[in-house]
């Protein structure tokens, strides 16, 4: 018998389509994969037993009526935990938010409904999105399924473990510095950040406003441009959101030509800091490109050396009027109300007990890049860098179709390592930062593993905004090209849990 | 409370030189709120007009409310404004209970309106400029009830109780630029603008901007300098100054208290003060020792706003005959002074007697009615005069009978009476109270022929020619109809009896 946890998405919406199996078999057997394995790997922070069988029920029943299915009924998903989810818990990663039950959809959600995806759970995460290991979850860390000892990336850490352990096909994610990307490259899976405004963000608890960005997660690009396709798409709610057609993504997964495209390199992602392997993986992957047919070009972003220091000013900025909301008072935790303390007390205490060290860190940090007479130092030279980082691109998108870069400077790193050092944790996100600051459209997809440390590594490609169908173009010939020479998907060289 | 020392006001208009700040919100007439589709609809059940969104929910989006940027705009003209090409909303970032996302979504350096003015009138004649410095958008605040406390206020409560109905209501911030140059008529001055201000937010028809409902709320800047001196001095704001009659009273307690603590030496603290409407004088709130830091920037959740011209001109093109204009229209056409026309408008009646003119009234009559014994009424029951339970088709149906010789004008008091007593319709009071003049010829001619026997003296002062002596005939057939009688009538039948040319 199949194994219905190791088929693609498309595959299973397929099969489940055909009556070959049933959405209830489907989610089933990844709920019993849950069972088996989440306990070692800690992806998910809620499994909804219940609502992904009826869920699940429901697609069967709406087949046995003859209803037309959407192309990814009845395909599990694993949802971070950052998406309000009527009547399910939302943590956000994070002590203050224990036990809340949202009253309201994210628009995300409501759209996976609509579309039959079955939710399995909520997946781990860096509390309020703010890491790049998921060691920031108030609820404890997740195992990279390559190896357990070592992180999956953060802040989506469940998300792309429960993708790369087949405890679901299909997962989402938010990418604000790389969040979707980076797990996606040292799991081994693919990962999308739409354009900015591509994917609504109505009902995805926000860490900093202007570069949050929902996105497909999945293990192969075919499934991310299916599961694109069901979440994008203008938004009434969330005014950032764009009023335009979704790219055609699904078109451009399913035919893979990168004949004539024109590829740029970005000669500042390099140097020290990258890993050796890592940077081997690369440039077989530009290589690749151009037996392909690709022409490769390499380019300057000059002010991409401050993107970094640009996004930790203004991410903590927005953050910290972003979470002021959190204090007690209506939802969520509340310490130290016992009838004789004034609420601001109350709200401080809540706020000390609620917050975990990370968050509080980027708390201080934006409160004080806003203050008067720091303003125009810290957040007016960060938007002035952002502009920079906005015009680099633009110069470069007047060369090349795409830019490539390893989607971050190292495999996965063991638990622990960086946890006490933020500088070195910052770091992982140094390649991924400057698409978030201009609102691009970036992906990351697998392109083999490094050699000395035999760990997944990811090949980051990046397009203009509203061009996120040539993000997907690429990553189908990368991705068929290579799987060609492995012989095989590289998830299948992990370890079976 | 201590006694605050106070100079009189002429002493201080005699040393010291008035410059005046207004800030005004107005909470627009919109449906729904600015950046979500709850009802802003006053008086419903605590936080029964609420959503994720104004209440702050995690996750929870802004979305702008497109008749809130309109009405933003239309006031921005109707000041003379220039209207912004391109701004952004900006995030004000304090902690406080009945803000739900602890920072109050608002606008900083890119006001949607600038740089205008508003002229207005005082009581004679003379035409004073204040200047706008801007108009902007905001969001109203929750409400906060304070529970077991003295005075209402939080120190010493024991609980309070939150109502978020009212967060996220459209508010415009209207800000003058220093006024300077009022004198001894600050005072004035202040209650002309914001009673302009007021006409000219109602006749744009954004909101009703009643000031006992919290719909229009001022605070006043005050400070003084000595006459001469060009540099202003340090100001008080007085918060929530929220009646015309305050706004006045406010500016002369502040102008009589600074020039109390000046001339004695002191300095003027920079703080926020609460205005008491029973005693008219201020105490000190918030004292600012530093400027508070609300760390604003640019809203990230919400594009900015970028007004076509087209658009802008399309409203501007629309815009209503503007309040001093059409006033001094209706002024002309109800033929009455400029002293008449003010007390018009400060009683708040000149939409009233509009109304009750197109509801066929001529305006005598309309005016009449609403500047006598319905402003006698207001003012006896401390209601603004629209408040009244009475309709301008009610008065004009009094009016009416008036006219038609039904009623005379004491029945007619007796009419409006019944009507503010929710006794029903003008006609439905007359029936019920039995109030009709007395037409019936022969009963009046009895009437006149029982005061002519019951007053033999008079009435032969009347036929001996002393015309004027009919008066008290008449008052005693008047007494005898119990007042249902017409005066005029009964004057002719007295004169005709008595066989005088009248």
């Amino acid at each position: 018998m199949t194994d219905l946890t190791r088929l693609t998405a498309a595959q299973t919406a397929a099969a489940v389509a055909s009556g070959e199996t049933s959405a209830v078999e489907v989610a089933q057997a990844h709920l019993d994969r849950i069972g088996a394995v989440d306990e070692k790997v800690h992806a998910f922070l809620h499994v909804d037993t219940e609502g992904a069988l009826k869920a699940a029920k429901a697609v069967d029943d709406k087949r046995a009526a003859g209803e037309k299915l959407g192309p990814l009924a009845g395909v599990p998903l694993a949802l971070k935990d950052i998406f309000t989810t009527k009547g399910i818990p939302t943590t956000v990663g994070s002590k203050m938010l224990e036990g809340w039950i949202p009253p309201y959809d994210a628009t995300l959600t409501a759209r996976l409904k609509q579309a039959g995806i079955v939710i399995l759970g909520k997946t781990n995460m860096d509390e309020f999105a703010m890491g790049s290991s998921t060691e920031n979850s108030a609820y404890g860390p997740t195992g990279n399924p390559w190896d357990l000892t070592r992180i999956p990336g953060g802040s989506g850490g469940g998300s792309s473990a429960a993708l790369a352990s087949f405890q679901a096909p299909l997962a989402i994610g938010t990418d604000t510095g790389g969040s979707i990307r980076q797990p996606a490259a040292v799991t081994g899976t693919v990962g999308v950040k739409p354009t900015y405004g591509g994917v609504s963000r109505y009902g995805m608890v926000a860490f900093s406003s202007s570069l949050d960005q929902g996105g497909p997660c999945a293990r192969t690009v075919l499934d991310a441009a299916l599961l694109h396709e069901v979440i994008a798409g203008y938004d009434p709610m969330d005014s950032t959101s764009i009023d335009a057609p979704v790219p055609p993504v699904v078109e451009a997964a399913r035919n893979g030509d990168v004949r004539g495209l024109r590829v740029g390199v970005i000669k500042e992602f390099a140097g020290e800091g990258y890993q050796a392997g890592v940077m081997e993986r690369f440039n077989e992957s530009v290589e690749l490109l151009r037996e392909l047919g690709a022409e490769v070009v390499e380019l300057s972003c000059p002010s991409f050396e401050y993107a970094l220091a640009a996004y930790y000013l203004i991410a903590p900025s927005e953050c910290s009027s972003n979470l002021a909301r959190f204090d007690g008072l209506r939802y969520g935790l509340r310490v130290g109300d016992d009838g004789t303390r004034s609420a601001e007390d109350v709200t401080a205490l809540t706020r000390e007990a609620g917050f975990g060290p990370e968050v509080k860190r980027r708390i201080m940090l934006g409160t004080y890049a806003l203050s008067s007479g720091y303003y125009d130092a810290y957040y007016g030279s960060a938007q002035k860098v952002r502009t920079l980082i906005s015009r680099d691109f633009e110069r470069s998108f007047q060369q090349v179709d795409v830019v490539i870069s390893p989607t971050t400077p190292t495999t996965a790193f063991p638990i622990g390592e960086r946890a006490d050092d933020p500088m070195a944790m910052y770091l992982a996100d140094l390649c991924t930062i400057p698409a978030n600051l201009a609102g691009n459209a970036a992906m990351s997809v697998p392109c083999g593993l490094a050699s000395e440390d035999g760990l997944p590594v990811g090949l980051q490609i990046i397009a203009p905004a509203m061009a996120d169908d040539r993000l997907y173009r690429v990553g189908a010939a990368v991705e068929a090209a290579f799987t060609a020479r492995w012989g095989h998907p590289l998830l299948e060289e992990a370890p079976i849990l | 409370m201590t006694v605050t020392d106070l100079v009189s006001y002429e002493d201080a208009l005699a040393s010291y030189d008035p410059v005046m700040g207004l800030e005004v919100h107005v909470e627009l007439g919109t449906k729904t709120k600015m950046f979500c589709g709850c009802s802003t609809t006053l008086g419903a059940e605590p936080n029964s007009q609420v959503c994720p969104v104004c209440l702050g929910m995690p996750g929870a989006l802004p979305a702008v409310n497109a008749t809130g940027i309109e009405s933003a705009i239309k006031i921005g003209l109707a000041l003379n404004c220039e209207i912004a090409q391109w701004c952004r909303f900006a995030r004000k970032n304090y902690f406080y209970p009945d803000m739900p996302k602890n920072f109050q979504t608002s606008q900083y350096d890119e006001p949607i309106a600038f740089n205008g003015y508003l002229d207005v009138q005082l009581e004679d004649g003379e035409v004073f400029r204040v200047e706008i410095e801007r108009a902007h958008m905001e969001e109203d605040t929750g409400k906060s009830t304070h529970v077991g406390g003295a005075t209402g206020r939080i120190h010493g409560a024991s609980h309070s109780l939150l109502d978020y109905n009212r967060a996220g209501i459209p508010l415009i911030e209207i800000v003058t630029k220093p006024i300077e140059g009022a004198g001894e008529r600050a005072p004035e001055v202040a209650k002309a603008y914001v009673t302009e201000l007021r006409e000219l937010i109602k006749a744009l028809g954004v909101s009703e901007a009643r000031m006992e409902m919290g719909q229009m709320r001022c605070d006043v800047n005050l400070s003084l300098r000595p006459l001469g001196r060009e540099k202003f001095g340090t100001r008080s704001e007085t918060k929530n100054v929220n009646s015309l009659r305050s706004v006045e009273r406010a500016v002369r307690f502040e102008i009589q208290r600074h020039a109390a603590v000046l001339s004695s030496g002191g300095t003027i603290v920079q703080e926020t003060r609460h205005f008491h409407e029973d005693t008219g004088s201020t105490t000190s709130g918030r004292i600012k020792e530093e400027a508070e830091d609300y760390r604003y920037f640019p809203e990230p959740d919400l594009v900015p706003v970028a007004p076509a011209r087209e658009w802008v001109e399309e409203l501007r093109a629309g815009l209503p005959e503007l309040p001093r204009v059409r006033r001094a229209r209706l002024q002309k056409d109800w033929g009455i002074s400029d002293h008449e026309m003010q007390s018009v408008l400060n009683a708040g009646a000149i939409d009233l007697i509009v109304a009750t003119m197109e509801a066929g009234a001529d305006a005598a009559a309309a005016r009449k009615w609403w500047m006598g014994e319905l402003a006698r009424r207001s003012n006896e029951d401390g209601v603004e005069l629209g408040a009244l339970p009475i309709t301008p088709a009610q008065v004009a149906r009094v009016a009416a009978l008036v006219a038609e010789g039904s009623l005379n004008d004491k029945l007619a008091r007796q009419v409006i009476e019944g009507v503010l007593a929710g006794e029903g319709e003008p006609d439905a009071v007359v029936d019920k109270r039995g109030l009709k003049v007395v037409s019936d010829e022969g009963a009046l001619g009895a009437a006149v022929d029982e005061a002519i026997a019951a007053n033999a003296a008079v009435a032969d002062k009347i036929r001996g020619g002393n015309l004027a002596a009919a008066g008290a005939l008449i008052g005693a057939v008047m007494k005898i109809t119990r007042g249902q009688a017409d005066a005029k009538r009964v004057r002719e039948l007295v004169l005709e009896k008595l066989g005088v040319q009248g």
